[in-house]
């Protein structure tokens, strides 16, 4: 009897040491909260042709933010900050791409320009955005949120100046593509997209040295150097990486509404991406990371935002709920707190090992 | 005679104050037909800024701990939509509205002190946390504008204190040159934390704890309460420039205040607050202010140029002075 308790404990012990316990239990919790609310939550039916459900939807919209989570996950674990500009680079991304696209105009219905040309134009853009915060973090060792603080105020305004204060659209369907369905098949374009990305990342990180040197930057800059890692590069690269994905980012999003609205794409975009980085478990002092529990993070985000439009909160009075579960995580993985939590076990054990005694 | 040198910081101040009067000169040479050499159009500088100014105190305190706090915009809306709300849905007098103004911005600085000086949790996290639960919290109050009709609140806003100086107009009537109360209390706040920061024990533990943390600790300073005072401090005039900003505006909306802590970092910033802390004077977050200010009243003067290119200009001037400084800083690690 006693054996099979041990057993079940230690298996149990197991299950909540794994990294990835808390936020796939944040994403149950979340979909439990809305089975209950809603019993229709998961039928999956299928509308002129598309797939159609509250779990579609939320997969559908989650692609941003598990693009955007990614480029997060890597900047926090180099360099210990995180990058507060990724939803002005969306927008700045975003506009460049219609811009091309439109030749100059505010509503085109065909394009102007070729559709590669516009895409290139915009990864680049953001590229140059993400080498910007680079070197301001990497090479002049400036605090990561307040170096990309400029971005996040400028990145605006910058896309306002290209897309001339406007809104720009772009009516064409084959641009409708990245936001919608190809063809005729029933699964969003962005889900392939986030997955493509997930895919991609993941291979660059795994099968080539570049995530273990992310990781050892991130959790000794200084070692890291002796033994012959170029830090500074591999936190430049970081923010590289972060730019493009962003970049991608935006333009899915602009896509979606097939126009570059620069007041409102991946507006409060930056939040949402940090907390999916936090609630995946990550560390935001830098370090180790794991691209997984980001990703299950912003799964776990879009259900909540989802949940809580079911719920009729409106999209101004959203960001309450999410900084309560901001700090929540915050404080749950704060050091103070872990030390408190421990202390308070060994005086358990301790209290429990001398009434033993007696 | 000892020569008096130079440092850092003095010489940081110094650019900003040079720069202030520049751009001053030079928008009154180039736009003195449009009235830009008018009294006027400098008080006005204090009278459109004299929130921003209260709120860059505070900010500059946070900052000289190694801290920064980007909730101050947030807890300017909820403070401004709170009042509007007490004073007009509620009935309530505009004294109340002076009290909620205050004891929010103290509550809000009272929870981000403790989670940064006893939870150590990163500064920023904390409030950016702050920044969105400040905006959601303004929606849950109301997602409609409330304008506020309050007499006596209005009295207050419209108080306009005379100055022996003005100019004359086209007709040839003597227009002097005016100020309002919230200018005043602006300049006493600016005042008082220059003393603070000067001449008290808690002044100096500032910058002492911002400086190096480790060696405050050694010294015997009690480095969690000198930081969860600084953010109690912060955030009192974090409420105090949204009352101020509120009598400017007289009226609650969500999208109010929003990137005002742009503006107050970059202020502070721009006047020579290092961002890894330790260095820093309320003085020149004033001159950032006005720079900041400057910047506006000339886009604007101008006419034809679009209002985020105030923005753009604000975001160049602070990553060149952010750029001065790490180059400042790598110089000193060399030596």
């Amino acid at each position: 009897m006693k054996e099979t308790e041990k057993k079940n404990n230690t298996i149990w012990k197991r299950l909540t040491r794994h990294r990835l316990f808390l936020p796939i239990v944040c994403l149950l919790v979340v979909l439990l909260i809305n089975v209950i609310k809603t019993p229709d939550f998961f039928s999956i039916s299928i509308n002129n042709g598309v797939l159609y459900g509250y779990l579609i939807d939320i997969i559908n919209r989650a692609s941003e933010l598990v693009i955007l989570a990614v480029g997060m996950t890597l900047v926090t674990a180099a360099s210990g900050g995180q990058d507060i500009s990724v939803g002005a680079v969306m927008a700045v991304s975003g506009a460049v791409c219609c811009q091309i696209l439109s030749g100059g105009q505010v509503s085109t219905n065909q394009f102007q320009n070729p559709l590669i040309l516009a895409v290139l134009a915009a990864l680049i853009a953001s590229v140059l955005c993400g080498a910007f915060n680079g070197i301001l973090v990497a090479n002049l060792h400036i605090q990561p949120m307040v170096a990309t603080l400029i971005l996040f105020t400028a990145g605006r305004g910058i896309a306002q100046l290209v897309t001339k204060g406007q809104i720009t659209y772009v009516r064409v369907d084959a641009y409708k593509v990245f936001g919608g369905y190809i063809g005729s098949c029933p699964i969003p374009t962005p889900i392939f997209i986030a997955i493509f990305i997930v895919i991609l990342m993941t291979l660059a990180l795994k099968k080539t040295a570049l995530g273990l040197y992310i990781e050892s930057v991130g959790i000794n800059g200084t070692a890291s150097r002796l033994v012959g890692l170029n830090s500074t590069m591999i936190k430049f690269l970081t923010y590289i990486i972060c730019g493009l994905l962003s970049g991608a980012a935006g333009i899915v999003a602009s896509s979606r509404i097939y126009s570059a609205d620069a007041n409102n794409i991946g507006l409060n975009m930056e939040m949402d991406a940090i907390l999916a980085v936090a609630l995946g478990g990550n560390v935001l002092g830098g370090g180790k990371f794991s691209l997984a529990g980001s990703i299950i993070g912003a799964y776990t985000i879009q259900a909540l935002t989802t949940t809580l439009y079911a719920m009729n909160v409106s999209s101004d009075q959203l960001p309450v709920y999410k900084a309560v579960v901001v700090v929540i995580i915050v404080v749950l993985q704060s050091p103070v707190f872990q030390k408190y939590v421990k202390s308070r076990k060994v005086k358990k054990e301790a209290i429990r090992m001398l009434e033993e005694g007696k | 005679m000892k020569k008096k040198r130079v440092n850092s910081s003095t010489f940081l101040l110094l650019i900003t104050i040079g720069l202030f009067i520049l751009m001053y000169a030079a928008g009154m040479i180039i736009f003195k037909e449009k009235g830009f050499a008018k009294p006027q159009m400098f008080l006005n500088l204090f009278i459109s800024n004299a929130g921003l100014i209260v709120i860059g105190c505070g900010m500059t305190l946070v900052m000289i701990t190694g801290g920064i706090d980007i909730s101050v915009g947030s807890v300017t809306a909820l403070v401004c939509m709170l009042s509007a709300y007490a004073m007009e849905n509620k009935g309530m007098s505009a004294f109340s509205a002076v009290g909620i103004s205050l004891l929010i911005g103290l509550a809000y600085g009272a929870v981000q002190g403790a989670l940064v000086a006893y939870l150590e949790i990163q500064p920023f996290i904390v409030t950016l946390a702050g920044m969105f639960f400040g905006r959601g919290m303004t929606a849950v109050v109301s997602t409609e504008m409330i304008s506020i009709k309050n007499e006596l609140f209005l009295k207050w806003a419209n108080a306009k204190i005379y100055l022996p100086i003005g100019t004359y107009n086209k007709k040839g009537i003597f227009q002097q040159a005016y100020l309002y109360p919230t200018v005043i209390i602006a300049l006493v706040v600016v005042l008082l934390i220059t003393i603070m920061l000067k001449f008290t024990n808690f002044g100096r533990k500032l910058y002492a704890v911002g400086g190096n943390r480790q060696s405050a600790l050694m010294m015997g300073i009690n480095v969690r309460k000198t930081i969860f005072l600084a953010y109690l401090l912060d955030g009192f005039l974090a409420g105090l420039g949204g009352f101020l900003f509120c009598l400017n505006s007289c009226a609650g909306f969500v999208e109010q205040a929003k990137g005002i802590e742009m503006d107050a970092i970059s202020s502070a910033v721009i006047g020579g607050t290092l961002l890894s802390g330790g260095v820093g004077t309320v003085i020149g977050t004033l001159f950032g202010v006005l720079i900041k200010g400057t910047i506006a009243s000339l886009i604007t003067t101008q006419g034809t140029l679009s209002s985020w290119w105030v923005r753009i200009t604000l975001s160049a001037l602070l990553c060149f002075f952010i750029v001065l400084q790490a180059v400042i800083a790598g110089a000193k690690r060399k030596k």
